[in-house]
């Protein structure tokens, strides 16, 4: 079958390229604050990903080029990346992004047929196989105590090649996530830590400047109409609904709304991985459950769980409700509509 | 300024019309020969009614209505019957149908129009004389107008909207026909508001024919009859009937119902034109103005008589020679024919000539991403990207619990689709299967209860017959089989004799 005469200008490499250009502005402030050992992360998961998405492929008997053009096996990289504590070893970078690739991906079908977010699985998979590793988050540069040079955080990626008299080691700290977690357990109150530096000015050195531009990022995908506004207003919604609600119930337990907010993957997730157009709800309604159900349980594995962050957790959950939300979530068609409830209509 | 109420979806194509406006409309010259077919619009085919060798004059008709959904089909010109036959008609499927072929004699002789005394007439008169015209929706549809406003729909209506919103791109034989005839129009809406009795009349145009606009507006003023000119913003598919409707009133009328249904009539404004004609001057439609664009030299409008070849209309244009296939209609809802000798007939708006340059050829398609751009576009609400999987599954329940039958297939979903699917044929042809389902369904209903009649029948005539035969039991069976064997003899004679006659009165 033929397609229309005209088509527009949109491809999937052209969808993938710009949500890729929407994580430009993160990557950046994340070189700023922990510096450019998330460039070789990123550059690992990248070459790690097209190469097991060609060689895929070819097992697969599918044409390579067209879909190692589409750059979604790229994407996924990068967001992975990203998500990784930025010292993590190359191989467990490797490790994570074949998962995404391999498992999560190709045994699923490919491009389009993932039930599971990829880079999302690849990071689950990670963190339940190597949790030490994983948890290996380091300092931004402007409170860590010795200045990290790029060749120690080489050092830590490529720990076989590193000069061992010169490694430096306990460079790795908590987020500030996890830094509330362990002062909220022994039952110190937020207003009596909250000062330390880590914390930054609404949720963490750094990582509260990365949120910025990653909703910066987000706006500019709003703006392209790659994402309505469903998925990442739910979960902003949600995630700051259930900050105020446990910070009204014990604010000396419980974070301010703003924390949640611009701490941890909140805004990564929110703009670049419950958008990922394959593996969440597609219909109005269920995108706003999809994302609300993974705010909520984000929140919940943050606060109470056993994790420093759930994104993941949450997505990969929500995920597998996907088909049942979009089946019950169907939207009136044209001219069937219930006459009264315009303010649905308008979801 | 009339308040505009928007509907959920649409696209931004680029327009492709000045190419073609740029040329006034222009009489494409007597072609030597015409193609009738039959059956130029929705429901049955007209009747032939000349035979081979005959002379028939311009305007004469050619084909009557063989029902009320048809309508009559007339020689555009003067010249001579020279064969009734199959030949190939444009169709999406590419099918051959019965065409009236005419040797023009060149002479252009016609017979006496004259105008068709309106006022004096009834309703059922003025709808009759509009039949045996020929008038049809000129829109898309080619519905007669008749039938159209026959109905009885037990509703008043109470807006009729005139449909000059042409927003397919490439086409413009309306935007140039409000730009160059508008009194015409206007007084063709007049006849049309007369017949439906229509408190509101609105004409719809898109704001990227300020021309039309321009012209419409004068005309409307001059002829006083306050008609509302209502400017669109531009966008497609707002001149799709459903989503105008909705646009211009709020009103959504759903899939498998009619506009009267709801107290609107929608008519385009080329019908308009074709109304003015039939009965201020009495012509039956014999012309219809067609964009000749694309891959050609002079893109413009052509006044073509029907059954004029596309190839000699695309010859006036001059083609140019890297041409590699025609659109019949606009690059969205239009189809490919594989060659352009196929007559010009009432439904063909447009005719583009591609080539690799003004129409590269789609990528191959990758596979949907659900990334909900064809959500965003729909303007029937629909999720094209669900029904799509269970369209290509050949899932048709599903497919249907999805409204498949609700897509209007305007390919909005086709044109934003970065996979570059070619959605809407997907659900063209799982509506194609779901109506043939339903007619087999309907069938096998009609068998069965047929079969359950008969078994109850026999069952009764035995019942009767065991009654009547209680009294002699041991004779029974030898008695059955000897009556059995008797009604056989006796149907197959009558069979038989049926056959012979039928020989004999058909030779």
């Amino acid at each position: 079958m033929k397609t229309t005469a005209i088509i527009g200008k949109l491809s999937v490499t052209k969808v993938m390229f710009k949500v890729m250009l929407g994580l430009v502005p993160g990557i950046i402030a994340y070189v700023y604050y922990f510096g450019p050992a998330i460039l070789v992360s990123l550059a690992i998961a990248s070459v790690t990903a097209l190469v097991a998405e060609t060689i895929l492929l070819i097992i697969r008997r599918k044409p390579v080029w067209p879909f190692v053009s589409d750059m979604s096996a790229l994407l996924t990289a990068w967001l992975l990346a990203l998500s990784m504590p930025p010292l993590s070893p190359w191989w467990l970078t490797t490790t994570a992004t074949l998962f995404a690739i391999v498992i999560a991906k190709h045994i699923f079908g490919g491009l389009g047929y993932n039930p599971f977010n990829p880079a999302m699985a690849g990071f689950a998979a990670a963190l339940i196989a190597f949790p030490s590793p994983m948890s290996h988050w380091s300092p931004p540069n402007q409170i860590a105590s010795t200045r990290v040079e790029f060749r120690d955080q080489l050092n830590h990626i490529f720990p076989e090649f590193a000069n061992k008299r010169f490694v430096i080691d306990a460079e790795s700290m908590a987020t500030p996530l996890d830094s509330l977690k362990v002062h909220v357990s022994i039952k110190e109150k937020i207003e009596d830590f909250s000062y330390l530096p880590i914390f930054g000015k609404l949720a963490g050195k750094g990582t509260e400047m990365i949120a910025i531009t990653y909703l910066l990022g987000g706006l500019f995908l709003w703006q392209q109409r790659l994402i309505t506004w469903h998925l990442p207003i739910a979960f902003l919604a949600v995630m700051a609904g259930m900050a105020e609600l446990f910070n009204l119930i014990d604010p000396t337990k419980h974070a301010n709304p703003l924390f949640h907010l611009f701490g941890g993957a909140t805004m990564l997730g929110a703009f670049f991985i419950i958008t990922d157009p394959v593996s969440a709800a597609t219909t109005p309604r269920g995108k706003i459950i999809f994302a609300a159900g993974s705010a909520a349980l984000t929140f919940v594995i943050r606060v109470f769980g056993g994790y420093p962050d759930g994104v993941a957790f949450a997505v990969l959950f929500m995920n597998m409700c996907v088909p049942l939300i979009d089946a019950y979530t169907i939207p009136p068609v044209f001219g069937r509509k219930p006459k009264k409830s315009s303010s649905e209509a308008a979801l | 300024m009339r308040k505009l109420f928007g509907f959920h979806g649409g696209i931004h194509p680029p327009a492709h019309k000045t190419e073609s406006t740029v040329r006034p409309i222009i009489h494409a010259p007597l072609p030597s020969r015409l193609v009738l077919p039959l059956k130029q619009h929705a429901g049955e085919a007209a009747i032939p009614s000349v035979q081979v060798g005959d002379h028939v004059l311009k305007g004469q008709t050619v084909g009557t209505p063989a029902s009320k959904m048809s309508a009559a089909i007339h020689a555009p010109t003067s010249g001579t019957v020279i064969a009734i036959e199959r030949h190939a008609v444009p169709s999406a499927n590419a099918h051959s149908d019965v065409c009236i072929i005419i040797e023009t004699d060149g002479k252009d002789q016609a017979i006496d129009f004259t105008p068709f005394p309106f006022a004096e007439k009834t309703r059922a008169e003025v709808l009759d004389h509009l039949q045996a015209m020929g008038v049809v929706g000129l829109g898309g549809a080619v519905f007669p107008s008749a039938a159209k406003l026959s109905a009885d729909h037990g509703q008043p209506i109470h807006t009729l909207v005139i449909n000059g919103s042409e927003c397919e791109p490439y086409i413009s034989c309306d935007s140039m026909l409000m730009r160059e005839r508008p009194d015409a129009v206007v007084n063709g809406v007049a006849f049309l508001q007369h017949l439906c009795d229509a408190r509101d009349v609105i004409i719809a145009i898109e704001d990227n024919k300020p021309e039309a606009l321009a012209a419409m507006e004068t005309a409307v003023k001059q002829h006083g009859g306050g008609f509302q000119i209502v400017t669109l913003p531009t966008m497609y598919p707002s001149g799709g009937a459903k989503q105008l409707i909705k646009l211009l009133t709020n009103i959504e009328v759903p899939g498998g119902r009619h506009a009267p249904e709801y107290g609107v009539q929608c008519f385009n404004s080329g019908t308009a034109y074709s109304i003015f004609r039939a009965i201020a001057l009495g012509e039956p439609v014999m012309t219809r103005i067609i964009t000749v664009t694309g891959n050609v030299r002079t893109p413009q409008n052509y006044e073509a008589c029907l059954g004029m070849s596309f190839r000699e209309l695309l010859n006036l244009a001059v083609e140019e020679s890297n041409t590699d296939g025609h659109i019949v209609g606009g690059p969205l809802m239009g189809y490919r024919i594989d060659s352009p000798d196929m007559p010009l007939v009432k439904a063909a708006n447009c005719i583009i000539a591609t080539s690799k340059k003004l129409f590269p050829p789609a990528q191959p398609a990758l596979p949907c991403i659900r990334c909900g751009q064809c959500v965003e576009a729909c303007p029937a609400d629909l999720l094209p990207h669900d029904m799509y999987w269970h369209a290509k599954a050949k899932n048709l329940e599903r497919a249907a619990d999805y409204s498949v039958r609700d897509c209007i297939e305007c390919g909005a979903c086709n044109y934003v689709c970065p996979s570059r699917i070619p959605l809407s044929q997907y659900f063209k042809k799982a509506k194609v299967e779901l109506a043939v389902q339903a007619k087999e369904n309907a069938f096998a209903d009609a068998s069965r209860q047929r079969f359950e009649q008969r078994e109850q029948r026999l069952a009764r005539y035995e019942s009767e017959h065991t009654v009547s035969l209680a009294g002699d039991t041991h004779k029974a069976p030898t008695g059955a089989s000897d009556d059995e064997t008797a009604l056989k003899n006796a149907a197959v004679q009558a069979a038989l004799s049926r056959a012979r006659a039928r020989r004999t009165s058909s030779s």
